[in-house]
């Protein structure tokens, strides 16, 4: 488990973080969501030991990241934002070195490393020189270099930064396969990314924690509009705009429908929503006998948090 | 010890790989070998003074080589990141320090090495004592370690390489002009600066000419072991920042 008490960290006399407490559980996905600036990296750097806080507690696995952290950094593997690589040594060298100063004996290391080049994909370039990879393939090193001494923690910050959208997605599976067995927390500012990848996200802003749990419970703790953007058509081929309006007006928890517009050979209407409720317009369009064409949030729901969390952050500083 | 053992080996492969480090090396030599020619060898002198001048300007060599083999180290990792790794692992900053200081120290002693057959150019045209050439070399081992330690402390505290390698020459530059510098003062401070100066009472009239005095070896250590404790700080130091 890992347990943060009023974390802030100041450099000269500005704060970068904090105070924050929070806490993940063994076998968890953790995302830490917030824009560029927001004490992502400094906060990961702390958990990792790279970096001393100003104040506050951590516990990594029982132990305390003040006093001990060199016991707390056996426990963790970490890729910051720039994978700490060798630019002069070959894979299969640097992941050996990497796993020594980890603390595994060398028959140690030779008996993991064909796990780690499977996990990690990086087989077909073991003998290859570092400096001569591809971005991607760089990326995955440094994964490899934090899973190598099999870490119960681990600590990835924008581990997609740079990578193109096949890069992503394979990245994407290897954190899929890395959540088995370790204790995953990771740092994005993409949404999409951290919303598919966590199981829990940690919102921060301007240095301060905004919002904690499920995308789900996120979403559900804000409760302002949403907007959803339904599709529907007319069978009878008359103009069915009073119609549909009167049906989507009608709808528990819609707040107000825009003027539509034509699109794929019906109308759309941008609702104004106080709750989730696609399920209620779909059935409410079916049973007026309209054809329901497309249904969709206008905005990704977490998009629309994250910018109103944030948003709040902004405001309040 | 262990953490030391594993990025000394780290480090000296990484000299062994890298072409700047032989660069390093050939450079040294070459202008060992031309300064041998043109100075050293010039004119019929005994062959205690051709040895002499010999580690007067080896002695420059040696901290030049000591220098530019360490400005590097640290900084170079602080700008590619690979820092992090070190940091980020159980190892202490002592074992950092150590491991990359004895890697340089190792490569220096290398470097050393390779130019022995001037020595031998002499002692088959003269008569110098093998004690002689070994005093010698241990004392430019001394001072280029020292050299080392002095750039390692650089590294350890600019971000910038080429920053590291202009203030590890400034300082280096400083040490070494103590001597002449501390004549203008007063006693005792001008005993006490004298005495600090890293080449002209320690190396001049010590293992320049063959002569072995455990202070000489002391101070030199001292001073090695003081700017390799301030880089460890230094980096503690970073963590905090």
């Amino acid at each position: 488990m890992i347990r943060v008490s009023n974390l802030s960290k100041y450099y000269g006399g500005k704060r970068a973080l904090g105070p924050v407490s929070f806490e993940i559980n063994d076998g968890e996905t953790v995302g830490f969501l917030g824009l560029n600036g927001a004490g992502k990296t400094t906060a990961l750097r702390i958990l990792a030991c790279d970096l001393r806080p100003s104040s506050g507690a951590i516990e990594i696995g029982g132990v305390d990241g003040i006093t001990d952290p060199h016991e707390v950094k056996k426990r963790i593997g970490f890729l910051p934002e720039n994978p700490p690589l060798y630019q002069d040594m070959t894979v299969l060298d640097y992941l050996g070195f990497a796993g020594e100063l980890r603390g595994m004996s060398r028959a140690q290391v030779k008996r993991r490393l064909p796990d780690v080049l499977e996990i990690t994909d990086l087989g077909d370039v073991s003998e290859d020189v570092i400096g001569t990879l591809s971005h991607g393939f760089r990326q995955r090193v440094g994964v490899a270099q934090a899973i190598i001494h099999q870490p119960k923690f681990l600590i990835l910050d924008e581990p997609t930064r740079g990578l193109d959208p096949v890069q992503i997605v394979e990245m994407r599976n290897l954190i899929h396969d890395l959540k088995q067995n370790h204790t995953v927390l990771i740092s994005s500012h993409i949404l999409t990314e951290i919303s598919q990848t966590c199981d829990r996200l940690l919102v921060l802003g301007k240095g301060k924690l905004l919002g904690s749990g499920s995308e789900n419970e996120l979403a559900a703790s804000e409760s302002e509009i949403r907007q959803i953007t339904v599709t529907v058509r007319a069978p009878s081929g008359e103009d069915p705009r009073a119609t549909i309006r009167k049906v989507l007006e009608a709808v528990s928890g819609v707040k107000s429908v825009a003027d539509p517009y034509e699109q794929g050979g019906g109308l759309s209407y941008a609702l104004s929503t106080t709750k989730d409720c696609r399920a209620e317009v779909s059935r409410a369009v079916v049973e007026a006998k309209l054809d329901l064409i497309q249904l969709a949030y206008s905005r990704s729901e977490l998009e629309n948090t994250f910018i109103r969390l944030v948003g709040g952050a902004d405001a309040s500083n | 010890m262990r953490a030391i053992s594993i990025i000394y080996r780290r480090e000296l492969g990484a000299y062994l790989r890298s072409p700047f480090a032989w660069v390093i090396a050939a450079l040294c030599l070459l202008v060992d070998g031309i300064l041998f020619q043109g100075y050293v060898m010039s004119g019929e002198q005994l062959s205690a003074i051709v040895l002499e001048r010999f580690f007067y300007f080896s002695s420059g060599v040696s901290i030049g080589a000591g220098i530019l083999l360490s400005f590097r180290l640290i900084s170079e990792e602080r700008q590619t990141h690979s820092l992090v790794l070190l940091n980020t692992s159980p190892v202490r900053d002592t074992e950092i320090v150590l491991g990359k200081f004895f890697a340089a120290l190792t490569f220096l002693l290398v470097l050393l090495l390779l130019s022995f057959y001037m020595p031998l150019l002499i002692k088959v045209n003269g008569k110098i004592t093998f004690m002689q050439v070994a005093v010698g070399y241990l004392g430019l081992w001394l001072i280029g370690a020292a050299a080392l330690a002095i750039g390692l402390f650089a590294s350890s505290l600019a971000r910038n390489q080429l920053v590291a390698g202009v203030a590890a020459l400034v300082m280096v530059i400083l040490m070494v002009f103590l001597f002449p510098f501390a004549k203008k003062l007063d006693s005792p401070v001008r005993e006490v600066l004298q005495e600090m100066d890293l080449w002209w009472i320690h190396f001049q009239t010590g293992f320049m000419r063959g002569v072995l005095n455990l202070k000489d070896v002391i101070y030199y250590v001292a001073v090695t072991y003081f700017f390799l404790l301030l880089a460890v700080k230094t980096l503690e130091a970073k963590r905090w920042q």
